[in-house]
């Protein structure tokens, strides 16, 4: 099986980084780091929800949840 | 008293940051109408100096045209100064009707909605025609008016990078179960001048069953053959289904702005945005200037052919000249100096020179990616352009960055 973790980072790299900010962690900060907006989560989310065949709640789909790629694999296996 | 002394230090300090920061803005005064000269005062307490005005949304040069101050006057003269109401109680004359079947003819629309200004339009028309069965999908460098109306809706959003098509197309396939899907982009984008692929979108729209949204502030009067704006310059008048636009820039820039698109849409902003039902109606002395504007734009093109070759001009001088601009065709030119330090110093000089633009950096644009952001105007004569030219080539050389790369910059000066 896939590194959840390796899935997730690609896709935020893919989603949401340029040339100047690609050098993202497991542990870059991307909603409070201004690399991931609050706007565009949604689509985050929903890949997720898509990809690992669950539903996460708006209430469990806070900006501090979603901050990291460690936070998200953490959130992911909430609902898994 | 409840302003302690606690508090008065808590914003003490929090101002004193942004200026730590270098991000604190300063007016300059201006002793003169608005015009390709001004005379400015800067710093605070000196003799105002007259200047060449490079950094006005004033495109047309309309912002003091006798034509519109006369008109304005005979407005004042004829429905008074204000109406001391909103528009549903008494605030519409018969001259507010009058300009909104103006600005629906003109940009080819069915009806439109007249706001105090055009972040007010933004900030109302989300909330008033979506729900929370919606999504609007944004590009992610619209104007910030149109993220605080976003902030301001129950509809979901999501974002698809700066004019990538392929990936708006891939953002309405995975929202394609929503009641409702807005695509929701500028015209023209005001940091970088770059044009919105309207053509594109609107297929898009169309076979993903999405409305379309533009905001065309930095466009309208002046971008197209016969300046309707973008709309017009990609081929798809009568597409869009909701536009937004101001007054406050080349129509004559005092202020006012709407929405202006589908029928019904304008009705649901009449029935229920904000902005519009809890704030005042629009001056009758902006509404009678703004009347003119645009019959002197339904007249004749002459102004904007005007703004295409002094663009044109400016455009062709800075790049022979050796300096980093943004790509595109519009009268907004951004010369790219990434460090915001540079933009600062380079904007001094040239007010020495006499000539007056303004460096933006962090948080108004990309962290290096400061600029001083010009912006061209029918207003313009050729002695003024080719001044300011001079201005700026004498300051490009005097930083050394004359026929230097982006990069070759940055290694100069950081960024």
């Amino acid at each position: 099986m896939e590194d959840m973790k390796e899935v997730i980072l690609e896709y935020v790299i893919e989603e949401y980084c340029d040339e100047e900010n690609d050098d993202v962690t497991f542990e870059t900060p991307l909603i409070s780091g201004g690399i991931v907006d609050s706007f565009s989560m949604v689509s985050l989310k929903r890949f997720l929800e898509n990809k690992y065949k669950i539903s996460i709640p708006d209430a469990d789909a806070s900006p501090e949840a979603f901050d990291t790629v460690n936070k998200i694999e953490v959130l992911v296996k909430r609902f898994l | 008293m409840a302003y302690s002394n606690k508090i008065k230090e808590l914003y003490q300090n929090q101002l004193k940051g942004i200026q730590d920061a270098g991000l604190f803005k300063q007016e300059r005064f201006i002793h003169s109408s608005q015009d390709a000269e001004i005379e400015v005062e800067f710093p605070t307490g000196s003799a105002p100096k007259k200047v060449i005005n490079v950094c006005a949304n004033n495109y047309l040069g309309l912002s003091s045209h006798p034509e519109v101050i006369k008109a304005a006057h005979e407005g004042l003269d004829t429905r008074g100064y204000g109406m001391s109401s909103v528009r549903f109680i008494c605030g519409t004359q018969d001259i507010h009707r009058e300009l909104e079947n103006k600005v629906s003819e003109f940009l080819g629309t069915e009806d439109t909605i007249l706001f105090p200004s055009c972040m007010d339009a933004n900030a109302g028309v989300f909330e008033a025609i979506l729900t929370s069965e919606d999504i609007m999908i944004s590009d992610r460098l619209v104007h910030a008016s149109i993220i605080d109306g976003m902030r301001l809706c129950a509809a979901q959003h999501d974002t698809f990078k700066h004019s990538d098509m392929a990936h708006l197309e891939k953002k309405l396939q995975l929202h394609a179960d929503k009641r409702l899907k807005v695509v929701i982009n500028d015209g023209v984008y005001s940091m970088d001048g770059d044009t919105a692929k309207l053509d594109e979108m609107a297929a898009l729209c169309e076979k993903y069953d999405a409305l379309l949204f533009v905001d065309e502030s930095h466009s309208s009067g002046f971008i197209g053959k016969t300046g309707r704006g973008t709309h017009e310059k990609c081929g798809v008048m009568g597409k869009i289904d909701i536009i937004t636009t101001t007054f406050g820039k080349a129509l004559g820039g005092a202020s006012g702005g709407c929405v202006s698109g589908r029928k019904e849409i304008v009705e649901m902003c009449r029935q229920k945005a904000r902005p519009y039902l809890f704030s005042n109606t629009i001056a009758p002395v902006v509404v009678s200037g703004v009347l003119r504007v645009l019959d002197i734009l339904s007249q004749s093109t002459e102004r904007r052919d005007k703004l295409e070759v002094n663009t044109e001009f400016w455009r062709k001088g800075l790049s022979e000249a050796g300096f980093v601009l943004k790509d595109g065709d519009t009268p907004i030119v951004p010369v790219m100096l990434f460090n915001a330090k540079l933009a600062q110093d380079f904007s001094k000089d040239l007010f020495d020179l006499g000539i007056y633009a303004i460096g933006f950096f962090f948080p108004v644009v990309p962290q290096g990616a400061a600029r001083i952001r010009t912006q061209i105007s029918a207003g313009h004569e050729m002695h003024h352009l080719e001044k300011a030219l001079d201005a700026f080539i004498k300051v490009g050389k005097k930083y050394d960055i004359l026929g230097k790369t982006k990069q070759e910059i940055i290694e100069m000066y950081g960024n």
